[in-house]
């Protein structure tokens, strides 16, 4: 199984580079400007002067495709790095306070947990009004359980090992134990959990974008793209489908490396 | 069991209360005057009406308090009413909640139903090209948005029977055939990317299943490779696949209310979306709330459900 396990973490690398990449390098990518509009070429299907065809103001669907990808993946970064910071470190310090400390994360966490992510991503999002940041705050804050709950099992067995032992014995202090002893050895499973977190933010992301709750106009997002391409869905199908298209595969390709990590860094997953 | 109970029972407690403290919190922590953005830029409306409101949602009370009167009132069946509508809170939400109680119904019964058979074919295959195939798969069945598939199905169906009625929505009761007509197509948009995931984890754990001793011992008293795999191996590893359904419930509800725009049907989700938009704070408060205590509630009854088949549980 081990050439299967590297296929699976070969698949998820090459399509999360190859989407940063067209992300990063939108503007000297993209044929046009994601908000120009050529009247005369509306809903044009896939051509040689359009690859992927133009929707119904006459815009270039690969171009906005490309400036959309910018917008769905800041947004979902920056949520589960922020959830990786706060849950994270809400973790960590449950494991290593344990008592009062541990059972009051744990039980924020179950309760914050209870909610249905895009319930919860509605809720902050009445709170804060519509936006790609406002969207970025809820992702963030439904996924702050989930780092929390990660961190604090692996954690909870590191505190107890005999280097974190000797390092107490030689006198550091408890956050260079934790910076420099603890953290190194969650590497993986950070990793891990945030590319797959990351997999779920995009589809999140993308489901409050279609339903207009958000990234807002003029700002290219591909949840928006498919929510107003779905009104002439049966005049030119193509903007539907190449944005939506865009949408499973950058989800696909973190969770294809997500997969593919967990497997490498857990033999006993192999062929599982 | 009995203490299985009561410790369920204790957690169910805390978590309720925990959930419904940060519904609470949704509305105090808006920033700025919550009474002045419902209002809106509204000039018409006079100090009296302001004054109005916010005794109306509490606002001019001490913070415990005004959670004890929400708590009270809300234990008297009074959730408050829907600014946009006039009509109580929880009238829209019984309203509405038909539809997406259907789809989420529908959407699990489907996909468990699928994905047992596809979880014991996938456990049954060993072959290493087989296995790299399926999880493929399983993991871009995950991926899928449902919104999106709903999108191209209607787009497929309406380009080879462009008489089929689709969307919009008739009810279960007064018109049986049209309501089932209108929800297959949500019903597979939602359903599949949690097939693949539930069949991935029948998958998993049937595979582990097979490796334990009483499967061995079947085999070798002569017992035929399907009867191994479906009374022996299914069996057991149909225990955490119950949990995983009770947790896949949430992600089901999560889909039928992004997919309840796709098909225009007047479910929560489209009743909390209108929400939203018209910063009606009670009705997403509200609607958030009772449908997560609802889903804590299936989540605790799946786990009962879990200790009384499984004997292990049981005593612990």
């Amino acid at each position: 199984m081990t050439g299967g396990a590297s296929l699976v973490l070969r698949l998820g690398v090459s399509v999360v580079v190859l989407l940063a990449l067209a992300a990063l390098l939108a503007p000297w990518l993209a044929p046009v400007g994601p908000n120009e509009q050529d009247i005369l070429a509306r809903l044009h299907a896939p051509a040689d002067a359009h690859w992927l065809g133009t929707d119904n103001f006459g815009r270039d669907v690969l171009s906005r495709i490309l400036f959309g990808l910018r917008t769905l993946f800041a947004v979902s970064a920056l949520s589960v790095l922020g959830a990786l910071a706060i849950g994270g470190s809400l973790g960590l310090l449950a494991a290593w306070y344990g008592g009062m400390v541990d059972r009051m994360v744990m039980r924020l966490a179950d309760v914050l947990f209870a909610f249905p992510i895009i319930l919860l991503a509605i809720g902050v999002i009445a709170m804060l009004g519509p936006g790609a940041s406002s969207a970025a705050a809820a992702i963030g804050v439904a996924y702050v359980p989930i780092f929390a709950r990660t961190l604090r099992a692996p954690a909870l067995q590191l505190r107890r090992a005999e280097y974190v032992d000797a390092a107490r014995a030689i006198g550091a202090g408890t956050p260079r134990i934790v910076l420099r002893h603890l953290l190194p050895n969650l590497t993986s499973v950070i990793f891990v959990q945030a590319s797959l977190s990351l997999s779920t933010a995009i589809l999140v992301e993308a489901s409050l974008s279609f339903l207009g709750l958000g990234t807002q106009p003029p700002t290219p997002s591909l949840g928006r793209m498919l929510a107003e391409s779905r009104t002439f869905l049966t005049l030119s199908p193509w903007p539907s489908l190449f944005s939506g298209a865009a949408i499973l595969l950058a989800s696909l390709g973190f969770n294809l490396l997500g997969d593919g990590l967990a497997e490498r860094l857990d033999p006993r997953l192999r062929g599982a | 069991m009995g203490r299985a109970v009561l410790h369920r029972g204790g957690d169910l407690l805390f978590v309720s209360f925990g959930v419904s403290l940060v519904s609470f919190l949704m509305i105090r922590l808006i920033p700025g005057d919550a009474v002045q953005l419902m209002l809106g830029a509204n000039a018409e409306v006079t100090q009296a009406q302001i004054d109005a409101l916010r005794h109306g949602l509490g606002l001019d009370q001490s913070f415990a308090r005004q959670y004890l009167i929400w708590l009270a009132r809300m234990l008297h069946g009074d959730f408050g009413t829907s600014l946009s509508t006039g009509r109580p809170v929880l009238t829209e939400i019984a309203a509405a909640s038909g539809v997406t109680v259907e789809l989420t119904v529908l959407g699990l019964a489907a996909a468990v139903l699928l994905a047992i058979p596809l979880g014991c074919a996938m456990a049954a295959l060993r072959s290493p090209r087989a296995s790299l195939v399926m999880r493929l798969l399983s993991i871009a069945g995950i991926t899928v948005p449902s919104f999106w598939l709903g999108i191209m199905l209607l787009y497929g169906v309406s380009v080879l029977a462009p008489g089929w009625a689709l969307v919009g929505w008739r009810d279960l009761t007064t018109d049986p055939g049209g309501n089932l007509r209108r929800v297959v197509l949500p019903v597979v948009s939602i359903a599949l990317p949690v097939v693949a995931s539930l069949a991935r984890i029948l998958r998993a754990t049937m595979t582990d299943a097979l490796r334990q001793d009483y499967v061995r011992t079947a085999r070798a008293k002569g017992l035929g490779e399907r009867a191994v795999l479906l009374r022996h191996a299914l069996r057991n590893a149909l225990i955490p696949f119950v949990t995983q359904v009770g947790i896949m419930a949430g992600y089901l509800f999560a889909g039928s209310v992004v997919v309840e725009q796709v098909f225009a049907l007047p479910g929560l989700g489209r009743l909390m979306v209108g929400a939203v938009a018209d910063r009606d704070y009670a009705l997403v408060q509200a609607a958030t709330m009772l449908a997560t205590l609802v889903f804590v509630c299936v989540n605790a009854a799946v786990d009962l459900l879990y200790a009384a088949i499984d004997p292990r549980v049981r005593t612990t």
